[in-house]
């Protein structure tokens, strides 16, 4: 017999898989874009079951981040930690999620208590899975518990079937497990695109930073390409409940697999965008060309680009690292979407990549390009202006299930202190730790993902090295906190806000911690000045962070609402909001659901579930306004060194907006008054958001607007009243 | 490679063509199930005719590899593959990928050929080039 070694490799694995339980069920049929149907699945006892999605769960949750919000809630207790078995992941795709025709409606919403911010975090994500595990029947996946042996998930939703295995010689990382039970459970070759796999890596068993990779089958690279559901730490959990990976498998997508009241009008809007995208989007942000890592010389120009550590703005280097360098390496002229029908296509990557380190080494790999965040994480704002390593970087982020954005921000955190000698060799084992030292950062990478010397640091995110920091190293917990960039415990992602009041709030004001998926407000208040007043500010903390909850309530990508604008859009009233593309949006739901739901609607349902994920903050210890509390890095000048670096902008703010004369007072004295000014214009801010957002001074959710929005549920009032 | 070559000034617009093929491959008498067109307003632009010209900027458009092009040259798509997102349709160069109400995938002129048979004028006429 003739076998491969990659056949003889599966072989092996396939068989030393242990059936534990197989559940029979009927596959729902779709009905307006809900199967109306959750997937329970307890990894403890094996318990597999099905749930009926009431009516009023739809109404006030719509799907995705809302349905995993919700059962997320009654799932654990106040003092549930990330690790307890009671824990759950939760993805869901919400009821547009699916849909073939219109751009970026393929994202899952991934929920679980997080183990760097002991709160909930949501995370979403692209790849097949959430759709396809939709088509299979289910509206959401719980997972609850915490298995005794390394496990395998497997949903076939042709079959009806779900099964738990106990897999004990797959691979951890997810590049080569994707490949692995791609092999295992696809009928043929033909059949492979019909897999999507949900798994970790190594890494997530020794950081709190692991992430959650979704696979998708590249049909022309012939490999599952993976998309992380980066932020929080989920992978971490995935791992704790020691699950290897979830397996979808479903044949049939077409364009009516959700079977959407309108068929014909979700073609109509569909296509409209194709052409949209196809005649402009060369013009805009040249997503099918290059995708996000064209922003990296546009925040490089407006002084938004991180560096050291979110000192500097910007960097001479910058061009090498800039998207005409990773346009040559990586995308080898084919744009791809990561669900059908995205003709955004933001996704990149290179075939044939050979690694220089760690365990693949010489190997040839596909590599996905990265995206900006990661640029920015990995590369610039750790002093590294180098494509190659953040490439390599990049790659083994994701294959060790690690988050570039924790990562990159926790290693610049880490060089600063480096530099700044709060730590040394004797604690970095040897390491020069240095800002722009890419060997330095590629071992700790390769050690945090085996829990080994330094990486067993590196991996616990930035504010518990604080702690740590300050309580064995004896390094002084207030310069930690200025420079430490997390807020609740979440790192930030890659922009420089100090020139922002609004993306300051943005930031540290974001429900899961500093993710600029809540608001980008940075041009709108910096650039073009258009929100002035602490109440312009305000009104644009309300309405973007609730506005853009909605994507991910419904499996919606967020890019192509506004990294494409229709030709006309600056003669509108509101071009920040894209209005033809919202109301693209209503349509679609109102197209997939057959409801009629209008603008006002749309806000609606976004803000029921964003205030629902304040309260469940609050639920679990924190929600208030001492955890919306920014480190003074991302407001303005924390060291003399950064202060000179922009002296004359500094030194006019003092003029100007203090009203102190900057002549005559030394350095430390005119970086101490900046602070106290940028603080108190902070509070201002946190006062008028609040107050507009019908929240009290400590930024709790008042009964009236619960009530309002009729999120007031018996344990959601009892909550607000002990605050 | 066949295609269907096109001479927009023997054009009388009879539209004899489009009832060809919307006859041929869905029975249909509704012109807008052809995959020949002809724009009447169009004319004085000398884009009257409007059919692919199997150029296959499509084959690479489409992720599931559902297009491709038959022995003969002509662009063909894979129904069991296609999802209907109709990126083809939104990014043909020519606007010759057609869709219709009630259909989920997209459907293009095959070059089979039928519609020049029927055309008076020789307007239409399938050709073949290396």
């Amino acid at each position: 017999m003739n076998m491969t070694n990659t056949e003889y490799r599966v072989g092996k694995i396939k068989d030393a898989h242990k059936l534990m339980k197989r559940y029979e069920y009927t596959p729902q049929e779709i009905q307006k874009g809900y199967a109306n149907k959750t997937l329970y699945i307890n990894v403890s006892d094996n318990t597999i079951e099905a749930k009926k999605v009431p009516e009023e769960i739809k109404e006030k949750f719509v799907g995705g981040k809302g349905f995993g919000l919700w059962y997320l809630w009654n799932g654990v207790k106040s003092t549930t930690k990330w690790d307890d078995p009671e824990n759950e992941i939760v993805i869901s795709p919400g009821p547009i999620g699916g849909i073939t025709q219109y751009p970026g409606a393929g994202k899952s919403l991934v929920v679980s208590i997080s183990p760097t911010t002991g709160s909930v975090i949501d995370s979403n994500v692209g790849g097949h899975f959430g759709p396809l595990m939709k088509f299979s029947g289910w509206d959401a996946l719980e997972i609850q518990g915490k298995a005794q042996k390394d496990i395998v998930i497997l949903i076939d939703g042709n079959k009806g079937i779900v099964e738990i295995y106990e897999a004990p010689l797959e691979s951890l990382n997810s590049h080569v497990l994707a490949e692995e039970l791609t092999e295992i459970f696809a009928e043929s070759e033909e059949d492979k695109r019909n897999i999507s796999i949900v798994s970790a890596g190594e890494a997530a068993e020794h950081t709190l930073i692991g992430v959650l990779n979704f696979s998708f089958y590249d049909n022309r690279k012939k490999v599952q390409r993976l998309k992380q559901a980066g932020r929080g730490g989920i992978g971490t959990v995935f791992r704790n409940k020691r699950i290897k990976a979830v397996v979808v498998r479903y044949k049939g997508v077409k364009g009516d697999s959700n079977h959407p009241a309108d068929v014909e009008k979700i073609k109509e809007l569909g296509l409209k965008l194709h052409k949209e995208i196809k005649n402009l989007d060369k013009y805009q942000c040249r997503m099918r060309e290059i995708g996000t890592a064209h922003l990296t010389e546009i925040m490089n120009d407006y002084d938004l680009l991180p560096v050291h550590n979110y000192k500097f703005g910007s960097h001479k280097d910058s061009n090498k690292i800039d998207s005409k360098v990773f346009a040559k390496k990586v995308v080898q002229g084919s744009p791809d979407g990561c669900w059908h029908g995205c003709s955004m296509a933001c996704a990149k990557a290179a075939q044939d990549y050979e690694l220089k380190t760690g365990p693949y080494k010489g190997q040839k790999v596909v590599v996905d390009g990265p995206e900006y965040e990661t640029v920015g994480g990995v590369g610039s704002n750790c002093g590294i202006f180098d494509p190659d390593y953040i490439m390599e970087c990049n790659f083994y982020c994701d294959t060790y299930g690690i988050d570039t954005i924790s990562f990159g921000t926790t290693m610049a955190f880490l060089m600063e202190c480096y530099e700044s000698n709060i730590i040394n060799k004797d604690i970095t084992g040897g390491i020069e730790l240095k800002f722009g030292n890419a060997d330095a950062a590629m071992e700790v990478l390769h050690q945090t993902a085996k829990g080994e010397v330094f990486g067993k640091i590196a991996g616990l995110g930035i504010r518990k090295i604080k702690k740590l920091l300050s309580e064995e190293y004896g390094a002084d917990p207030k310069f930690l906190n200025d420079i430490g960039m997390e807020v609740k415990g979440l790192e930030y992602s890659q922009y420089v806000s100090k020139e922002s009041l609004a993306q300051q709030g943005g930031y540290a004001l974001a429900n899961k911690g500093p993710q600029h998926d809540e608001a980008w407000l940075i041009f709108m208040d910096m650039v073009n000045n258009q929100i002035p007043t602490f109440e312009d500010k305000a009104e644009a903390l309300h309405f973007f962070p609730i506005f853009r909850t909605w994507f991910g309530l419904n499996g919606l990508c967020k890019l192509p609402w506004n990294d494409i604008e229709p030709a006309d859009n600056n003669m509108t009233d509101e071009p920040a909001k894209v209005p033809e593309h919202v109301d693209n949006y209503v349509q679609l739901f109102n197209s997939v659901t057959g409801k009629s739901i209008d603008k006002a609607g749309m806000f609606l349902q976004s803000e029921r579930v964003y205030n629902f994920q304040r309260v469940f903050n609050l639920k679990m210890g924190f929600g208030t306004r001492e955890h919306d509390i920014p480190p003074y890095r991302s407001m303005g000048p924390v060291t003399e060194e950064e202060y000179l670096s922009r002296e004359e902008r500094y030194d006019k703010q003092l003029k100007d907006l203090v009203g102190v004369n900057p002549n005559g007072m030394n350095t430390a004295e005119k970086v101490d008054t900046l602070r106290k000014y940028k603080f108190e214009q902070y509070d201002k801010l946190v006062d008028a958001v609040y107050k507009r957002r019908g929240w009290t001074e400590n930024g709790v959710p008042s009964v009236e607007l619960m009530k309002k929005l009729g999120m007031d549920f018996p344990e959601v009032i009892e909550l607000i009243g002990e605050h | 490679m066949k295609f269907l070559q096109k001479d927009e000034a023997l054009c009388v617009q009879c539209h004899a063509c489009e009832d060809t093929c919307a006859q041929a491959f869905f029975k249909s008498y509704d012109r807008e199930k052809s995959s020949i067109k002809i724009y009447d307003e169009l004319r004085e632009k000398g884009e009257v005719i409007n059919v692919c010209n199997q150029c296959g900027e499509c084959i690479d458009i489409c992720p599931e590899l559902a297009i491709y092009r038959a022995k003969n040259g002509v662009v063909m798509i894979d129904k069991e593959k296609c999802v209907g997102c109709l990126m083809c349709v939104g990014f043909c160069p020519t606007l010759s990928m057609r869709i219709h109400r009630g259909f989920l995938a997209p459907f293009k002129c095959v070059a089979c050929g039928q519609c020049a048979k029927k055309c008076p004028t020789k307007a239409i006429e399938i050709k073949s080039i290396d």
